[in-house]
């Protein structure tokens, strides 16, 4: 059995169609799951995509976290479940203080599209397990606030529990530490600004994203 | 018991100190442009108003507080200053 994917769609999101079809190409059943729904326990992994939650009002994730999916995405990670966000979704996650941190406006106030090459610095999250540390994975950015921030002491038990996931080879935005994605503590749930649905062909410029989708994927398949 | 009156609010959220502000800093690049070379320190920020009813101004702050932040400012990046004032007009009695 393919495992089932719910990729949450609130309004305003925006890449939830990308994120569908590069995983069903990889050979999981994805599903869209709107924000309403407050019940996820059905899914092997869940996704939560890009684009405008909410419009972005106040600040990026800001009001998504009031969603009744997010109890649900809590629930799901609590029980072990693989999350990922996306960009918007890092920005939804990091609101909801189901990972640390927040992204800010980019350094230089710029909006930020491009391929950028990523760094692999963990192992065994649910995005990167089996992919060894040092892989190099060139993976577009989409962004206006990615530029990861948090304090001196939480940037340190990140660093010393091994819950960077991915960092920018050459940092594009001004993030701490050059972080481009982060896990919790257990490592089931993983943010990250870089976009690898948009990296999993070759007429998209890059298949690189395939390596982390494919262990997100592999790690639903082994959801307990 | 107690009735209750309304009150105005005003959040304001800067950035923490430490936090890098470039927009901040934009504007005051461009202040010279105006004719003012005197002037540092420039933080953008946001100011949020609004009206609660409370039975006192001290509940309104309490409540205005959670409000500012729970929702108004995310404490990793920012900080919110809260002030309270009776509101004009219906709040008699």
């Amino acid at each position: 059995m393919a495992p089932r994917i719910g990729v949450v769609v609130f309004p305003g999101t925006n890449c939830e169609h990308d994120a569908r079809v590069a995983l069903e190409s990889l050979g999981a059943s994805a599903e869209l799951v709107w924000h309403g729904s407050s019940d996820l326990s059905e899914f092997d992994a869940v996704v939560l995509p890009g684009g405008f939650a909410h419009g972005d009002y106040l600040r990026p994730g800001a009001i998504a976290r009031f969603s009744p999916v997010i109890g649900a995405v809590e629930a799901f990670a609590a029980a072990g479940g693989p999350v990922v966000g996306i960009c918007n979704g890092f920005q939804v996650l990091c609101e909801a203080g189901l990972l640390p941190g927040a992204l800010q406006k980019n350094r230089g106030l710029r909006f930020l599209c491009q391929n950028v090459t990523l760094e692999v610095a963990n192992d065994t999250s649910v995005l990167t397990r089996g992919v060894a540390v040092g892989t190099r994975l060139v993976i577009p950015i989409n962004h206006f606030e990615g530029n990861y921030t948090c304090d001196a002491e939480t940037l340190q038990r990140l660093q010393e529990e091994d819950r960077i996931v991915v960092r920018y080879a050459e940092n594009p935005n001004g993030s701490v530490d050059s972080i481009a994605g982060v896990s919790n503590e257990a490592g089931n749930v993983v943010g990250l600004m870089p976009h690898p649905e948009r990296a999993t062909d070759v007429l998209l410029g890059s298949t690189d994203g395939i390596t982390l989708l494919e262990a997100f994927i592999a790690s639903a398949a082994t959801k307990v | 018991m107690g009735d209750k009156a309304m009150f105005g609010v005003l959040v304001e959220v800067q950035l923490r100190p430490g936090i890098a502000d470039p927009q901040g800093a934009t504007i005051q690049r461009a202040l010279p442009a105006l004719g003012f070379d005197g002037i540092s320190a420039v933080r953008a920020g946001k100011a949020f108003r609004f009206e609660i009813d409370a039975l006192d101004e001290e509940e309104a702050l309490l409540h205005a507080r959670v409000v500012a932040d729970r929702l108004l400012a995310n404490p990793v990046i920012e900080d919110a200053t809260v002030t309270v004032t009776p509101a004009n007009g219906e709040s008699g009695a």
